[in-house]
């Protein structure tokens, strides 16, 4: 066998591995194709188009949804559904009215103890699923109502004020980042000035997903998430630790909400028991999930698909602001949208050669 | 399997030796007496006065709990199956809409016809195209929404409820709302066909197992596009009277059902996996959503407490009856 031959045979599978891949996670890929389609118009059309200001404005709005899709994501893998992301990201909003105050070290601490708190919303979920046996659908229906009351009891009325230097830092530029933290020669360095445009909150995004996402889909635990989404009994079987692996789900899943509502106070400075928003926010992010071409019957899919998946539901709203379409009329595009983008991945329904595969 | 002996005989209640069906009643009938008890002891001692025991006041708690009720009663037929109905908060809203703009005699059909279409559009989504109902019923509230605000530019709609409607809803007849008839009417129906005629045998077999249906030659798509249009057509019953009641639509008025619908259903004994559960148990939970929350105001709860109260009850609820089996093989 020669080398030549070998090597074209490698090449050859690593093609075929590639196509295996793409055929893999199609979802995702249809979404990425999708939002930069639909974002390059955007910004064709946009009067300030392809400048730091909208980005960092788009970027701003996408990131609290984009963090309850990735939440959303780890329960529905193991087709699960967390009710209560809206609800932890509206409780920890309410808490960082009240910490993100005082010296650096203060509104440090109130970060981590508002982190905190969502983990630990999302660990007695977990709690609730695994160790009472109910339906995570039904549990996180009635501890999501427990969360908002605890906003409420928070926040009765919408206020609180957050440290101004924060929100300025996280809400625009990198540049404007590190001006505000007197690092990297106020952002003026030169090495730096190739990713000085970038939004900060972009960059925040990337972090989460690729420091928390990533290694947790590639640890045993992440992989036992896929399993059970699959099949719980041959996972069972197969000496996965299903308990440990729904506790960590939910608990993950609370993080990302703690996240998503750390930002949104940042971000509007202020805290604000809003029932319906809440509610509007979960939807929307199982809304994500779906669109980002993760199944709701578990085992296929990932955050960063939500990411985008989020991305497309977002600038869809954004296109709608300038191509002037009358705001009555917007609330209706939006939902057509919504239920023609998850009605095409229904197509699949016309291929079926036999009924049976339809009641999987 | 141990478990139910193991219980009578720490336990020596018949509570736990009721049908497994059965149990889940028994418990929030239970739950609803310690209500009114622990109500009636807080009133007295605060007031001096039993509000709670009154019959007026009682009825007056049932007239508000029948939009509820009736909601409830179309979602249960679609848990049963093993999906589940989010369009409903915009169905609810635009069946009001359209029967006080249309008004005149054709008011109440033209609020049901909401709830025909968007029962046939949810049925075709979920039934034909497979797509998952939390998210395509979700979609098609979003579109339902998106009609409504174009249709009232987002304001309250300026329309009024007809005579009939405000008549259904809103007046009494020897002391009793007529709400509480129609929704003892639609109680009815739906415990007719759940147990009386083969559609409601087919929704119980599908909620087990869609294929084993399907194989003993149910028609089962039929058969869920039925059940969706049951759900919103009861939803739009419950607009209409809820736009009687309050004499006007308003923007929103079907949010607060969902949620409460779902939660009276699953307190009530219905498996939210679909196949398993009595529509009394659906009433009882009504029943006891209603009047924890009329408790609750009495008391003056605050909105934060309420939130809190609410949920701990459905989790402990669930807690004693709604555990699932544990995953072995």
């Amino acid at each position: 066998m020669s080398d030549a031959a070998s090597t074209g045979r490698q090449a050859r599978r690593n093609g075929s591995d590639l196509v295996l891949l793409l055929r893999q996670n199609a979802g995702l890929v249809t979404a990425v194709g999708l939002f930069c389609i639909v974002y390059f118009l955007y910004h064709l059309k946009h009067p300030k188009g392809f400048s730091t200001q909208v980005l960092v404005q788009n970027s701003n709005e996408i990131f609290s949804l984009a963090m309850l899709a990735m939440a959303q994501t780890v329960p529905v893998l193991m087709a699960g559904l967390d009710l209560s992301v809206g609800a932890v990201m509206t409780m920890v909003d309410c808490i960082a009215s009240h910490t993100l105050q005082g010296s650096a070290w203060q509104i440090a601490l109130g970060m981590v103890a508002c982190l905190a708190a969502g983990t630990l919303a999302g660990f007695l979920n977990g709690c609730v699923v695994v160790y009472g046996r109910i339906q995570p659908i039904i549990a996180t229906l009635a501890t999501g109502a427990i969360y908002i009351g605890i906003a409420l009891f928070l926040r009765p009325t919408p206020g609180g004020k957050l440290n101004e230097d924060l929100n300025w830092a996280s809400t625009n530029s990198l540049e404007d980042f590190a001006s505000t933290l007197g690092i990297f020669e106020d952002g003026k360095a030169n090495w730096f000035q190739p990713i000085a445009w970038f939004p900060t909150s972009f960059v925040l995004l990337l972090l989460v997903a690729l420091v928390v996402w990533v290694p947790f889909r590639r640890s045993v635990t992440g992989r036992t998430i896929y399993a059970v989404g699959s099949a719980e009994g041959a996972a069972y079987m197969s000496g996965l630790n299903i308990s440990r692996a729904k506790l960590t789900a939910f608990t993950l899943a609370g993080f990302f909400a703690g996240v998503g509502g750390l930002f949104l106070a940042i971000q509007t400075s202020s805290g604000n028991a809003d029932i319906p928003q809440a509610g509007s926010y979960t939807l929307n992010s199982i809304a994500s999930v779906v669109i980002g071409g993760t199944s709701l019957l578990g085992g296929t899919g990932g955050a960063i698909g939500s990411i985008f998946g989020t991305c497309i539901l977002r600038v869809i709203s954004f296109n709608f602001r300038i191509f002037d379409i009358a705001p009555l009329l917007q609330p209706l595009f939006e939902g057509i949208v919504l239920l023609a983008a998850v009605s095409l991945g229904a197509l699949g329904v016309l291929r079926v050669k036999n009924t049976l595969e339809l009641f999987r | 399997m141990s478990t139910p002996a193991l219980k009578t005989s720490i336990i020596p209640l018949s509570l736990f030796q009721l049908p497994r069906d059965d149990r889940p009643i028994a418990i929030a009938a239970l739950f609803i007496v310690a209500i009114l008890v622990a109500g009636t002891s807080y009133t007295l001692w605060k007031f001096g006065s039993a509000p709670l025991l009154s019959p007026n006041y009682l009825m007056q708690q049932l007239q508000v709990g029948s939009f509820l009720g009736v909601v409830a009663a179309g979602m249960m037929v679609v848990i049963l199956l093993g999906h589940i109905d989010l369009s409903v908060p915009w169905t609810l809203a635009a069946a009001a809409m359209m029967a006080t703009a249309v008004g005149g005699a054709w008011a109440i059909p033209a609020g049901l016809g909401v709830g025909l279409l968007v029962g046939i559009i949810n049925g075709i989504g979920v039934a034909y195209l497979r797509v998952p109902s939390m998210i395509f019923t979700l979609g098609v509230n979003a579109v339902m929404r998106g009609l409504m605000v174009w249709h009232t530019g987002g304001f309250a709609p300026q329309t009024a409820a007809t005579d009939l409607m405000r008549f259904l809803a809103a007046e009494r007849s020897y002391g009793i709302p007529h709400a509480i008839f129609v929704w003892a009417a639609v109680s009815v129906v739906v415990i007719v066909i759940l147990q009386r005629t083969a559609l409601g045998r087919y929704v119980y077999a599908i909620g087990n197992k869609e294929a084993a249906a399907y194989l003993a030659g149910v028609a089962t798509r039929r058969v869920i596009l039925t059940a969706f249009v049951l759900c919103s057509l009861t939803t739009s019953v419950a607009g209409v009277l809820l736009a009687g009641y309050s004499t006007k639509a308003y923007q929103g008025m079907g949010d607060a059902y969902l949620l409460p619908a779902i939660a009276a259903v699953v307190i009530g004994g219905t498996n939210i996996l679909g196949g398993r559960g009595r529509y009394l148990g659906t009433l009882v939970g009504v029943i006891l959503i209603v009047l924890l929350n009329s408790v609750l105001s009495i008391m003056e709860m605050p909105e934060a407490g309420r939130q809190i109260i609410y949920g701990l009850v459905i989790i402990s609820m669930l807690l004693v009856y709604g555990r699932g089996e544990r995953v072995m093989s």
